[in-house]
């Protein structure tokens, strides 16, 4: 694969050149009480490339990656990786991956060191268990009972588990979880560089700003649907773009222009448009003209995160609507209340 | 350790059989470790077998053995083997594969080359070496203590210990799926723990029971297993009988099997 295939890759998200070392094609899963957690999930990730999940709590993003890591089988549909079954064809795939799952699985009484060698004893071709430690920073943790990290350090050794057996592909769900923004840098750095050299990633995570700074392509999730995917810029520019002002008293917002599609709440003003220049040019002309004082004027591109809230509000809103979700959904607590 | 394999060269495969060693011997030790940092699962392993024993000595001088053909020494000692696997194998192993369950260490060694087989013999490696040593210690302590001889036929006596620590282990395993947390795990061992003590033979000889009730007793998971150790070590069990006990184990050995195949619950959740 040239340079030039890899970045119109990246642009088109996925061509017939490009290796595809991840592919779900309509995945369902459901669990024994009935939930259903995924409900038809298709998309792919091609060799090299760092592909983003984002959703809210209890979008479906873990129920999904899990089925990807070949722990369970999908209810229907199909997943390859690598171009085998991650589940039935375990001890093909394995060797190849790295696997950071959402929450720990550690014995808490061993220490960190004794963690790591056990894991890299259990791995083809493994990479030292100081080597794993060190990439991470928990060189001098090694000592330390597992029961005794904090839960950034956790997340860690979980990363440096999951890079034990040099992984082609490395699935991370919720990577930087608990960590401070320091930690949180430094394991952005740590996965660009493991992107550059070719691993093929793909992370779970809320934070939208770990997706725009690191992914190349991304799906948001909700309620275990695929509702937009692409590159940033992609998903994005399907999301309108946003005025912001006050007008002064006495102008009331039946004077602002018609094509403008204003909402008032007061007189406080918000404009949603697909032409951010243009409306802008047409709301301060009026504004001159009129002699009016725009206070307070705020316009912004669609960001990430405005595409992200604006999928979840109108979910949230078709939530109630749907009894198969409503009420159903194992929350946090209902969790704990198993584990207890 | 591994580290002059491993740099080598990777992806370098080496058999499947040595590395399914290495996984195995990795994930042993790390239980052994384990266990060793849990002073209460030591003090149980290790001290109440001992505590049992000197209570089946003091239940049995209230019976009287002499249609059994069995001393107070012998009943008491084969029956401490009894204990030492429904305790040291099965009651520690239940709680065992619940707590790696809720810590999600299960799920979290299926994400890497580890096979299911595997993770569930690592986990019971250490708790079976343990069983093993208390063995060793009771035919020791029979021989200069008690005045039993060794093991009248090793091979019967080593073939229902083996059966009698697979089966325990099988049967940990499936108890741990119907097992949610690691304290309600005290109360779903209790079954297997007083049908055993009371009607496999570990406290009480079967003989002692009416023809019928024996006969049904000796269809219950452990007590072919006992058979066929008291039999090994002491000799006195007739042909017919040891068959019945050989049939008895296996059978129950293949449902443990079975059960751990079909139920087995790796994740919390699952």
């Amino acid at each position: 694969m040239t340079s030039d295939d890899f970045l119109s890759d990246r642009t088109t998200g996925g061509t017939a050149d490009a290796e595809t070392v991840i592919a779900a094609d309509g995945v369902r899963r459901s669990y024994k009480d009935g939930f259903e957690a995924v409900s038809g999930v298709s998309f792919s990730v091609a060799r090299g490339e760092l592909f983003a999940l984002l959703g809210t709590n209890g979008a479906g993003k873990t129920s999904t990656v899990e089925l990807l890591e070949g722990l369970a089988l999908p209810t229907a549909g199909t997943i390859e990786v690598l171009g085998h079954d991650p589940y039935r064809e375990r001890a093909a795939v394995r060797p190849r991956t790295g696997v950071m799952l959402q929450e720990g699985g550690f014995p808490s009484d061993l220490t960190v060191m004794e963690t790591a060698r056990m894991w890299s004893a259990c791995t083809t071709g493994a990479r030292p268990a100081a080597e794993a430690l060190e990439m991470v920073g928990l060189t001098s943790r090694t000592g330390v009972r597992v029961k005794q990290l904090s839960g950034g350090e956790k997340r860690r050794l979980d990363l440096a588990l999951a890079l034990t057996s040099r992984p082609e592909v490395l699935f991370l769900d919720e990577p930087t979880t608990g960590l401070d923004a320091e930690g949180r840098r430094d394991t952005w750095d740590l996965i660009r560089a493991l992107r550059d050299g070719g691993t093929t990633v793909l992370l779970t995570t809320h934070y939208l700003e770990e997706a725009e700074a690191l992914a190349d392509r991304l799906a948001i999730m909700h309620q275990g649907q695929i509702v937009t995917s692409g590159t940033t810029a992609e998903v994005t520019a399907s999301q309108p773009a946003r005025i912001r002002f006050t007008l002064p008293d006495g102008v009331p917002a039946g004077h602002l222009p018609l094509s403008l599609r204003a909402a008032a709440e007061g007189q406080r003003i918000e404009i949603r448009t697909s032409g951010l220049q243009e409306s802008l040019h047409e709301l301060l002309g009026w504004a001159r003209e009129s002699g009016v004082q725009l206070l307070g004027l705020d316009a912004r591109s669609a960001s990430l995160e405005e595409a992200f809230l604006q999928i979840a509000n109108t979910q949230l809103r078709s939530r109630a609507d749907d009894p198969r979700r409503a009420g159903t959904k194992p929350t946090d607590d209902t969790k704990k209340k198993v584990a207890a | 350790m591994t580290t002059t394999t491993v740099l080598t060269g990777p992806r370098k495969s080496p058999s499947k059989a040595s590395a399914s060693a290495r996984r195995l011997t990795a994930l042993a030790r790390a239980e052994l470790i384990l266990l060793v940092r849990n002073r209460s699962a030591i003090f149980i392993a290790l001290v109440l077998p001992i505590v049992m024993i000197f209570s089946i000595r003091a239940s049995l001088q209230q019976i009287d053995l002499a249609g059994t053909g069995l001393s107070i020494a012998g009943a008491a000692l084969t029956g401490g083997i009894g204990i030492v696997l429904v305790q040291v194998v099965y009651m520690t192993l239940v709680t065992g594969y619940v707590t790696r369950r809720e810590e999600l260490v299960l799920k979290r060694l299926r994400t890497g080359e580890v096979t299911d087989r595997e993770i569930l013999a690592a986990n019971a490696l250490p708790a079976v070496a343990l069983a093993l040593l208390q063995v060793v210690l009771l035919v020791a302590a029979g021989a200069v203590a008690f005045d039993l001889s060794a093991p009248q036929r090793p091979e019967i006596f080593l073939a229902g210990l083996l059966v009698g620590l697979v089966m325990m282990s099988g049967l940990a395993a499936a108890t741990s799926a119907v097992t949610r947390t690691v304290q309600t795990s005290q109360l779903t061992t209790l079954p297997l723990f007083f049908v055993s003590l009371f009607a496999s033979g570990i406290f009480v000889p079967l003989d002692i029971f009416p023809d019928g009730l024996a006969s049904v007793f000796e269809l219950l998971p452990l007590t072919g297993v006992m058979t066929l150790i008291r039999h090994g070590w002491l000799g006195g069990v007739e042909g017919g009988d040891l068959l019945t006990a050989t049939v008895a184990a296996l059978a129950w050995t293949g449902f443990a099997v079975f059960a751990v195949q079909r139920w087995f619950r790796w994740d919390p959740r699952g």
